[in-house]
């Protein structure tokens, strides 16, 4: 559909995008950033920080780019001394009552307001003898605090909880440079995805609590990650500061989460720092676990695998890597198998503006994943099956009420003192879905993929590499 | 002008004929008066005719734009696939002006009558009309008004509704206005697109002026090539206008007048110039949202759309504010700087932080602690509040500033000297 395509010019560089594309989205593609407050692709135009103004040729004023819709053969300017004044101007009487303390604000290193007028705005101010507006922190809810000095008015937080979320509990209040950002007096800002406003706010007006004096956006690593909290999938960054997980933020992905994640999942991290963990491979010696190597531990495994017949079972957690699953499956392809995970439960909480995007029910990422596999969701059968099993393979679950008559191989990340896998013949320990890169497959049958953010600790190694040395040590076929 | 004076000769009064007259409030006095022709002369005809009269009557909005009446209803889709609405614009809220009122409290059914006329030109089933908060009596006697035509059932199948504001100037702009009837906050809206693609409700819209629909009625009756006749200058504007006069005059109120007249006779003659003793120093001809004029070009500016461009100025909304050699020029324009930092709806940056700020270094120049570079600290800022906003209320604040500077600068310059006592302003 070439000739249905919109051709124009920005800055020099042509471009050509469907027709109803805004200037500024348009921009980016001829890879040209438009500076930008109140404009958020996920959230409808507003069109009143009056940030984007640019010039179009044959238009008699400059012009909004985040509200104008390409139109052939346009031209626009982003750099004439026009624009650039009227930018300058916007930033000017934006920072007129903005507190300046970015060495105390948290959004200090990834503030728009800071990078734009650090890239065009002026080197100082003419309004240094008046007082600056001042008005109190507020407790907008469980995780969002507003710090009202801060805020440039951009209503990305009003639209956001009015026209995605759904429930408009936020809005503008008061007139003129009285105005704040003001939430229902009998309300809170409690909404399962109200975190969002605080990815959308583009200065440090709406903080997290969680992250509150964490640490330094500039300190911070960053590693895309998909969100555990449930088979939606959605695309996070995992913040690592000092091989710490500090913060999750959604990663745009138009498919399945577009710009947002839910509360639920932003503050599902913590167990991934978990101190308790399984640092070293375990094996069973005079009836007590003993700390052992990775050639002691795989050579215990292959003489317990070589020397069984008959039935095995794997019970696996539905947060293991389609890879790990796999392998597990492979280990025993000489076997009478069976294979289940079970999924922890919850209460499904929708974004009610974007179609198909929820919290969901099922509080695992890669329950499909399990299923294509050909793991089972009858966990209490292959409960049952492993009491008279050969050999049992629990996989990252530590929880796992397991019995068995047959040898019990326990791979996981932690392993509590009372833990029934503490029967286990061998422990091997792994790596978190932060510390080893995999894939997961979402409920939509979407395979995602996931990077290592941090190192595992110690001796743990991640479940692929583990179950791969193995399968390949018994030199075992594909699955059939 | 009507009550509580006679009309002075050099007036040509239409719309302001039955000011002061009792019983041209009532229904029945209203059709002894011949009200109510016009619409039914109107319901007969096509709606397309009805908007050719106005087009070719050369009838231009009242409310402050000048854009040409008929033009605006043919902008509707000729073909209704959505609800069309009628608006009534009578939030007259711009200070210096005071002629929508006039109106509504003595012909309400001109008013009423003109509504339903432009619905039906442009095939509304309903109209608002949108009171300002504060109009009290305007309100109660149109809301009889309203009764009484109703239980006359003149109107047909047209629906008319009295929408009445809770205070905000900014709902006096035309998209502003739909959101407060919507029940929302009243911000302006970005254009395109405009209300008669997307309007009211998201459906068509056609949004006139109390004063432009006032006009209506006498147009039907008496002929498009007879308001085009009314004329004395420019012939692009064409009919009466209601003028406020207000501030320094002897004689201060409505005016009704051809357009086209001489600003100078109507400070003058009808509303008896200025105070024994004084002289005239400067004129605000359109509201407070326009610049400013010195004595030389106001007694040079002719009262039409064009006339008053050519004077630098604009037609306005026709509030006429005088100011004669008394007038302290600063004080006025950080008075009129702090009606719209008041009234800012705090939605685009340069209006929001620019009107406040401009006030407050008016305030701090009245004070005696003016700079020497504030004169172009002002201007730099008024050059970006204007034309950058989604509305004009910030280029309406910076108007009468930069024109103020412009032609007051010694008065702006006497402060910053310390030749001028301070005033401290609360």
């Amino acid at each position: 559909m070439a000739d249905a395509m919109i051709n124009l010019t920005i800055d020099d560089v042509p471009v050509s995008v469907p027709p109803g594309t805004l200037v500024i989205e348009a921009a980016k593609q001829a890879g040209v950033l438009v500076p930008h407050y109140c404009y958020h692709p996920g959230l409808p135009v507003a069109g009143v920080c009056r940030m984007c103004l640019v010039e179009v040729e044959k238009a008699p004023k400059l012009q909004i780019a985040c509200a104008t819709p390409v139109a052939e053969g346009m031209v626009v300017k982003t750099q004439t001394p026009q624009a650039k004044d009227a930018r300058q101007g916007v930033l000017e009487l934006l920072l007129i009552n903005h507190p300046l303390d970015c060495p105390i604000c948290d959004q200090a290193g990834e503030c728009e307001l800071q990078d734009f007028v650090f890239q065009e705005g002026r080197p100082g101010t003419r309004y240094a003898d008046y007082a600056k507006r001042f008005n109190p922190v507020e407790d907008f809810g469980p995780d969002v605090l507003y710090v009202p000095n801060r805020c440039i008015l951009c209503t990305r937080c009003v639209r956001f909880m009015e026209d995605v979320a759904q429930e408009p509990v936020l809005n503008v209040s008061e007139r003129g440079d009285r105005a704040f950002i003001g939430i229902h007096p009998e309300a809170r800002l409690d909404h399962p995805w109200a975190g969002n406003v605080v990815d959308l706010c583009p200065v440090g007006s709406l903080l997290s609590k969680d992250f509150l004096h964490k640490a330094r956006a500039w300190e911070l690593d960053k590693t895309a990650s998909i969100c555990t909290g449930c088979s939606q999938g959605c695309n996070v960054t995992l913040d690592t500061r000092d091989e710490v997980v500090v913060r999750v933020r959604p990663r745009p992905n138009l498919e399945v989460n577009r710009y947002f994640i839910c509360d639920h999942g932003r503050m599902n991290y913590r167990w991934m720092n978990r101190g308790d963990r399984v640092d070293a491979p375990l094996v069973r010696r005079d009836g007590a676990l003993h700390a052992t190597d990775w050639d002691e531990a795989f050579a215990r495994v292959l003489t317990i695998l070589r020397g069984a017949s008959g039935k095995a079972v794997a019970l696996v957690s539905p947060g293991a890597s389609s890879e790990a699953l796999s392998l597990a499956r492979r280990l025993f392809s000489g076997f009478d198998w069976t294979g289940a995970f079970q999924v922890v439960m919850g209460e499904e909480a929708p974004l009610a503006g974007v179609p198909n995007l929820a919290l969901r029910a099922e509080r695992a990422p890669n329950a499909t994943g399990a299923e294509q596999l050909g793991y089972s969701r009858d966990y209490a059968a292959a409960l049952t099956a492993a009491e008279s099993a050969a050999v049992v393979l629990v996989l990252d679950d530590p929880d796992c009420a397991v019995r068995t008559s047959g040898a019990l191989i326990y791979a996981g990340a932690v392993l509590g003192p009372d833990a029934p896998c503490r029967a286990a013949e061998v422990v091997l320990p792994l790596a978190n879905v932060a510390e080893e890169d995999g894939t997961f497959v979402n409920r939509d049958g979407r395979v995602q993929r996931y990077f290592q953010a941090k190192p595992a600790p110690g001796m743990a190694r991640p479940a692929a590499w583990v179950l791969g040395e193995l399968t390949a040590a018994l030199g075992v076929a594909e699955v059939s | 002008m009507g009550f509580p004076h006679k009309p002075h000769p050099k007036e040509t009064v239409v719309l302001s004929q039955y000011f002061g007259d009792q019983e041209a409030r009532t229904y029945k006095g209203w059709v002894k008066r011949g009200g109510y022709e016009a619409l039914a002369q109107a319901l007969k005809m096509a709606p397309a005719a009805v908007t050719e009269v106005v087009k070719e009557s050369g009838l231009r909005g009242r409310g402050g734009a000048g854009f040409p009446t008929g033009l605006k209803w043919s902008f509707m889709p000729k073909e209704k696939k959505k609800p069309h609405y009628v608006c009534v614009n009578a939030d007259e809220s711009e200070p210096g002006t005071f002629k929508d009122r006039e109106i509504m409290r003595w012909t309400p059914h001109a008013l009423l009558e003109g509504t339903a006329i432009a619905a039906h030109a442009i095939q509304a089933d309903v109209a608002y009309i949108y009171v300002r908060g504060e109009f009290t009596e305007p309100w109660t006697i149109l809301e009889k008004a309203l009764t009484e035509a109703n239980a006359a059932g003149v109107f047909g199948t047209i629906k008319l509704y009295l929408h009445r504001g809770a205070g905000a100037y900014i709902c006096g702009e035309e998209t502003a206005l739909m959101n407060s009837i919507e029940g929302k906050r009243g911000n302006p809206r970005i254009k395109p697109p405009f209300p008669a693609a997307a309007g009211l409700f998201g459906m068509p819209t056609t949004i006139n002026n109390v004063e432009t629909l006032a006009a209506v009625p006498h147009i039907l009756t008496r002929g498009a090539a007879w308001y085009k006749g009314l004329c004395l200058s420019n012939p692009k504007s064409t009919g009466t206008k209601l003028f406020s006069v207000c501030g320094h005059v002897q004689r201060p109120g409505n005016y009704e007048v051809t357009l086209g007249f001489p600003l100078k006779d109507l400070l003058y003659e009808l509303s008896g110039g200025m105070p024994a003793g004084r002289t005239l120093k400067a004129c605000i001809p359109g509201g407070s949202s326009v610049p400013i004029l010195n004595r030389e070009e106001s007694e040079a500016c002719l009262l039409d759309y064009e006339g008053c461009v050519a004077a630098g100025t604009m037609l306005g909304s026709g509030g006429v504010i005088v100011f004669d050699d008394s007038a302290d020029m600063v004080y006025q324009i950080m008075r009129l700087a702090r009606f719209y930092a008041h009234e800012s709806c705090a939605q685009c940056t340069q209006c929001r932080e620019g009107t406040a700020w401009t006030t407050k270094i008016l305030e701090r120049i009245l004070a005696g602690q003016g700079k020497t570079q504030d004169l172009d600290l002002l201007l730099d800022l008024a050059e970006n509040m204007t034309g950058k906003t989604i509305c004009v209320l910030s280029d309406s604040c910076a108007a009468p500033v930069v024109s103020g500077i412009k032609k007051f600068r010694n008065e702006f310059e006497d402060y910053l000297a310390g030749k001028r006592k301070p005033v401290m302003v609360a």
